[in-house]
């Protein structure tokens, strides 16, 4: 394909893909404890309108960065205590989460379509990145791309080879069960579900601060829910997460270049694959049943309520 | 402390009351945001729940907008309520709608400039059918691969957008429209018309057909065996299936429905509030329509109410924009929260709340 | 031994909305001693090891254990203190492997590598042999047991609290767990064994404490005490045991030959080449340890699975590609073991669950649309007929007590006049008095000429109600063999999988040594 540079590509698809990353990697650690919390969407949103609103008003990406997560994880509060202390059905309450986050993000954002937000600094000195080929690639990005792999190592560590990760398993496996043995299944649940929230909105004011660099109405245009279908497709594995991640953020830098570089396709095609993509690789993990069914937490989305 | 205790059976009068009570926490938690946006909460939440209504100067054209607002809401969480009470999450009502007014606005110009009075019954089908199809996908991909619904029909809502896009810049664009995006007015053309039934009611064909999906649906649930079936396997579905109800015709019959009734919404829309196909079609109906299933109880009598109270923000929330400069999206932030406090206060219904204090050991 | 008590109970109340679970109760644990808590299904036994394992708390009375005030708020202080527990139902957790299961149970859990090693050398010390890095799901229901006691005992507790531990095994297996025991208690550790099955505690225990709605009722050396005396004790009254006349059985009606059928989930088992031969009049009794195929055989009968149409034949008409409505109408009716959720929606009135299954053979709907007047009738005629005990058919099934919504459900098929009545588990978890009227309603319905398969784990159950007997291993059917002719030691063979053997006996010779 002419005029498509891959290694600017690869830069690309690495930038595209974190915020869905960020969402996908907090969202797994939920839906391991056994929470099925659909309001992702909504909370990215949250987190991108408030990281851009405090960026730009304090000048400081990293109280942006920490504005996204704490409104993230609020919003996030709201399902926990719906969900886990008043008992209410998880579909409904993650879908009002997300119907939530959307409006009061575009209130919340009136006034700031076209502000400027701060330049984030890459923490690598500029020489590095200039390094050919491998430069731009490993050395070119912001801090919280960074990050943002370095969670997904820790998630897999901690789920993979801790005491912790062992519990986070047991409660989502079984409720009942972790129960019976002392665990305090609601308290865990709220940490992972509180983690959850301030991954998307890490994720969210990452994409209003360093990939778009402005804020828009509906600005995140459902990478929630392609965070919610990548945890599907990683059948809730942490490396696997980050692998469907930047497929689909390759993809959707590609289309981004293809419609710059006028080829023949009509624009609406290109701009539907990322989601139509997502729906085939979607299909193509659930038909395999033995292996999702072994991996998917027991007790994902189920409502628990101590007796006695 | 404070601990929850399951009733023997869900309590009658508070599955009534919840949402009331809901609509009441909501209005204080509204009026705290308005007081914070620097409004008076109490002028309002008159402007929003009683003015479109009652105002002197507003009233008269705003009361028509109430159905209006409400058909599609309606028509569209009747659908969605059969699947949710079965168990079914069609969560892409939005991209139904859109693909049903697509395909509807698309049989009418087909025939353009036909005359026939055969051509908007043949867009009603076609209407039907379209939102009928898109939801054949969810469907389809759940009963074969086991495909969260979910997931599925709300990504296609981003794929029907990108299509009403496609159509409105191209395939049904308006040949004399001096190149601007949207096609034909479909309300200004005899043959494809929706037409205001009674004059200064609002009601039009939309509206008619909410109001017979309401009676069919209730009829359904309470005195047919399919609606019988439908509630046994959103409640217990492995009773459902040792009562011989096969699991994937209910998936593709209820994501039928819905489609069906999303599209039948949309192709209303498009005949005749909307008049044409435009980029900025959708209002996000379907997804308003999700809030009115549930504070509507998934229950028929109920949805109607529902449907009726979420126009009435609709329009009380113009208003509000218009006299007190209100932000739009305050209101569907308004309506995100209603949804919250009746998901909370439902735990009423199903639970006892008691006061105790810690147990002495 | 005897002196200071390991563990005293002191006039232990706690309630329940409606119910009162524990009324006044006291007794005393020895250390080294095993002590039965008897009781029926619901008569407190539950909730008070809840509260000694520190689930549950006491609304009053105090607990001391070896002479210190003793009130764990949460299992974690109990477990420290020396209290372990075997579930009832499991608390296992069937994704993960059996170390990592053990390692949520302990409060400092060695590294993996080292905790492996240990499970292995506890396990085989106390002859119950485990592999640490199996998954849970794949293991046998006497297996996961095992996991569940190693789990305790790695934690050497000073009293060992095991909740009706026999009723997932075999016979066999019954005395392998019987000998840990035995040995844990020569090692001074106490046992609080809690059981309804009496020769088993008279096998086994030193005391014996009976429970009856939530009241201590008796104390008694269960060596020298007989199982009717105790049985009176715990149900409160003598109850009459099931009979019939002796019938003569019929033609074959229903018939199955070469049925497999893969499992629905990743733990679930599959059956292989299951044949069966009912005949009119006849009560066949199919035993096995839970987890052999028995949910996977019922749904096969019940139309819930489909198979190849010769696989099943009813009348010689062939019905295993029918759904399970067109099998209700043709006569087979079934009731599976889970009552709420499969045998009846929780949530639904007994009207509602009335429809569920009597539509076809009671015409309880015109045209599709619901008859509702019938169906209520319907409902009140299986209440009234086979007592149940319920304000009003109204009610939620949520509402009703297990052995009261068993009745309901078994009722509700009886009172169609099934030509075939499959049951799974009739009486898992109801109290005597209820299972005693199902068992009889099961006899008298085959004594009308029906054919009954029923399935259950409880042997003593089916060898009071069946005529022919054979056993579900893996998935697979033994031989079916006339029920008086057999011994406990043959059952619990045919249990092991021992089967298609010509000579049992001759095998089982060849299994001792």
């Amino acid at each position: 394909m002419m005029g498509i540079d891959p290694i600017t590509l690869i830069v690309a698809l690495i930038t595209v893909s974190t915020p869905v990353l960020l969402a996908a990697i907090g969202e797994l650690v939920v839906e391991k404890t056994g929470v099925l919390n659909l309001g992702v969407e909504g909370m990215m949103i949250t987190g991108a309108v408030m990281g851009f609103v405090v960026a730009v008003n304090t000048g400081s990406p990293t109280l942006g960065f920490l504005a996204g997560m704490a409104s993230g994880m609020a919003l996030s509060l709201i399902f926990g205590v719906l969900t886990q202390l008043l008992l209410s059905n998880q579909v409904a309450t993650g879908l009002a989460l997300t119907l939530f986050g959307l409006g009061l993000s575009a209130l919340l954002g009136v006034g700031y379509p076209g502000s400027t937000p701060p330049v984030v600094s890459d923490p690598f000195p500029a020489a590095m990145a200039e390094i050919p080929v491998i430069g731009p690639i490993l050395f070119g990005h912001s801090l919280v791309i960074y990050l943002s792999v370095l969670l997904v190592a820790a998630v897999w560590y901690v789920l993979g080879y801790t005491k912790m990760g062992l519990i986070i398993r047991a409660v989502g496996e079984n409720h009942d069960a972790a129960h019976a043995l002392g665990y305090k299944v609601i308290r865990i649940r709220l940490m992972a579900i509180m983690f959850g929230g301030a991954c998307a909105g890490l994720g969210g004011a990452f994409l209003s601060i360093v990939r778009v660099q402005n804020w828009v109405d509906g600005m995140t245009a459902g990478a929630g829910w392609i965070a919610l279908a990548l945890v599907v497709f990683a059948s809730w594995k942490p490396w696997r997460a980050l692998l469907g991640a930047y497929l689909f953020g390759g993809v959707t830098a590609l289309q981004l270049r293809l419609q710059a570089a006028g080829i023949d396709i009509p624009v609406e095609i290109l701009a539907m694959s990322p989601y139509v993509i997502t729906i085939v690789v979607l299909v193509i993990m659930s038909s395999d049943k033995s292996r999702t069914a072994l991996n998917a937490p027991a007790a994902l989305g189920k409502v628990f309520h101590a007796t006695g | 402390m404070l601990r929850l205790e399951k009733r023997p059976a869900p309590s009658r009068a508070w599955t009534a009351a919840t949402p009331v009570l809901a609509v009441v926490l909501t209005m204080i938690a509204g009026g705290i945001m308005f007081a914070l946006l620097g409004k008076n909460p109490f002028e309002a939440i008159r402007i929003i729940f009683w003015d479109p209504l009652f105002h002197e100067s507003f009233a008269a054209y705003s009361r028509p907008q109430l159905l209006v607002k409400a058909g599609p809401l309606i028509l569209i969480a009747i659908g969605l309520a059969l699947g949710f009470r079965a168990g079914v999450w069609n969560i892409g009502a939005e991209g139904q709608y859109i693909m049903g007014a697509i395909a509807g606005a698309s049989f009418g110009l087909a025939f353009y400039p036909s005359e026939s009075p055969l051509i908007f019954p043949g867009m009603i089908i076609a209407g039907a059918l379209g939102g009928w199809a898109w939801s054949m996908i969810p469907a389809i991909l759940k009963t074969r691969f086991r495909t969260n619904e979910i997931l599925v029909s709300l990504l296609l809502v981003y794929v029907a957008e990108k299509f009403l896009a496609s159509a409105a810049t191209g395939f049904l664009r308006n040949p004399e429209g001096h190149g601007f995006p949207g096609s034909r007015n479909l309300s200004r053309i005899e043959s494809m018309n929706n037409p205001e039934l009674i004059s200064g009611t609002g009601m039009h064909w939309g509206i008619v057909a909410a109001f017979i999906a309401v009676i069919t649906a209730y009829v359904l649930l309470n005195k047919h065996v399919l609606g019988y079936q439908i509630k046994l396997a959103g409640q217990a579905p492995r009773a459902a299936r040792f009562a011989g109800v096969n699991p994937n015709r209910l998936i593709v019959l209820c994501l039928g429905m819905s489609g069906a009734l999303a599209g039948l919404a949309g192709l209303f829309e498009v005949s005749g509030p909307a008049g044409q196909i435009s980029i900025d079609f959708n209002v996000g109906y379907g997804f308003t329509a999700i809030i009115v299933a549930f504070l509507g109880r998934l229950h028929p009598i109920g949805i109607l109410l529902a449907g009726l109270l979420m126009a009435l923000t609709y329009i009380g929330g113009e208003l509000a924009q218009l006299m007190l400069q209100i932000p739009a999206p305050a209101i569907q932030a308004f309506q995100g929260m209603l949804l919250f406090f009746l998901l909370a206060v439902d735990v009423l219904s199903t639970y006892r709340i008691r006061f105790k204090k810690e147990g002495v050991a | 031994m005897t002196g200071d008590p390991l563990l005293s109970i002191n006039n232990i109340t706690k309630a329940y909305p409606g119910v009162v679970a524990n009324s006044d109760v006291s007794f005393q644990i020895q250390p080294g001693e095993v002590h039965a808590l008897l009781g029926e299904n619901g008569a407190g036994k539950s909730t008070l090891v809840k509260m000694i394992y520190g689930l549950v708390r006491p609304d009053s009375g105090s607990m001391t254990f070896r002479g210190e005030a003793y009130a764990p708020p949460e299992p974690r202080v109990a477990r420290s203190t020396g209290v372990a527990m075997v579930f009832q139902h499991f608390s296992l957790f069937e994704a993960l492997n059996v170390a990592e299961n053990i390692a949520l149970g302990m409060e400092n859990p060695p590294p993996q590598r080292d905790l492996a090693k240990r499970i292995r050398e506890v396990s085989e010390a106390y002859g119950l042999p485990l592999d640490p890095d199996r998954l849970v799901g794949d293991l046998s229901a006497g297996e996961r047991q095992r996991v569940e006691i190693i789990r305790c005992l790695l934690q050497d507790p000073k009293l060992l609290i095991m909740d009706e531990p026999t009723s997932v095994l075999t016979p066999q297996e019954v005395e392998i767990l019987f000998h840990t025991l035995r040995k844990l208690a020569a090692e001074g550790t106490s046992i609080l064994y809690i059981s309804h099955k009496l020769e088993e505690i008279r096998a086994l225990c030193d005391e014996a404490t009976i429970l009856r709605l939530g009241k201590v009722v008796g104390n008694c050396t269960p060596r020298d005490t007989s199982a009717a005396e105790m049985a009176e004790l715990m149900v409160g009254k003598s109850l009459a045991t099931p009979a019939r006349d002796n019938a003569e059985l019929g033609e074959v009606i229903l018939k199955v030959a070469g049925l497999s059928v893969e499992p629905s989930n990743p733990f679930g088992t599959p059956l292989r080449h299951v044949g069966i031969e009912l005949r009119a009049g006849e009560v066949l009794g199919i035993g096995g340890v839970a987890g052999n195929g028995q949910d996977e055989l019922l749904a096969a009968l019940s139309g819930e699975v489909t198979t190849p149409p010769g696989t099943i034949t009813l009348n010689k008409t062939p019905i295993g590609d029918k759904g399970p409505n067109e099998r209700r109408e043709m006569g087979i009716l079934c009731a599976p073991e889970e009552r709420l959720g499969h045998a009846a929606a929780p949530d639904m009135s007994l009207v509602e669950n009335a429809l569920l299954t009597a539509r076809q053979r009671k015409n309880l709907a015109d045209s599709g649309f619901v008859n509702w007047g019938a169906t209520r009738a319907y409902a009140e005629k299986v209440i009234a007929d086979f007592d149940v005990r319920t304000p009003g058919p109204d009610n939620v099934a949520r509402s009703l007590s297990g052995g009261n919504l068993q009745k309901f459900v078994i009722g509700r098929e009886i009172l169609q006049d099934p030509t075939v009545l499959v049951v799974n588990q009739p009486t898992w978890g109801v109290d005597a008095s209820a299972a005693a009227d199902i068992r009889q309603a099961i006899l008298d319905l085959a004594q009308k000429g029906a054919g009954v398969i029923v399935i259950s784990q409880d042997l003593d159950e089916l060898l009071e109600v069946s005529d022919n007997f054979a056993a579900l291993n893996e998935g697979r059917l033994s031989n079916v063999r006339t029920t008086r002719d057999l011994t406990m030691e043959t059952i619990g063979l045919m249990l092991g999988g021992a089967h298609d053997m010509h000579d049992l006996d001759e095998e089982a010779i060849h299994a001792e040594a």
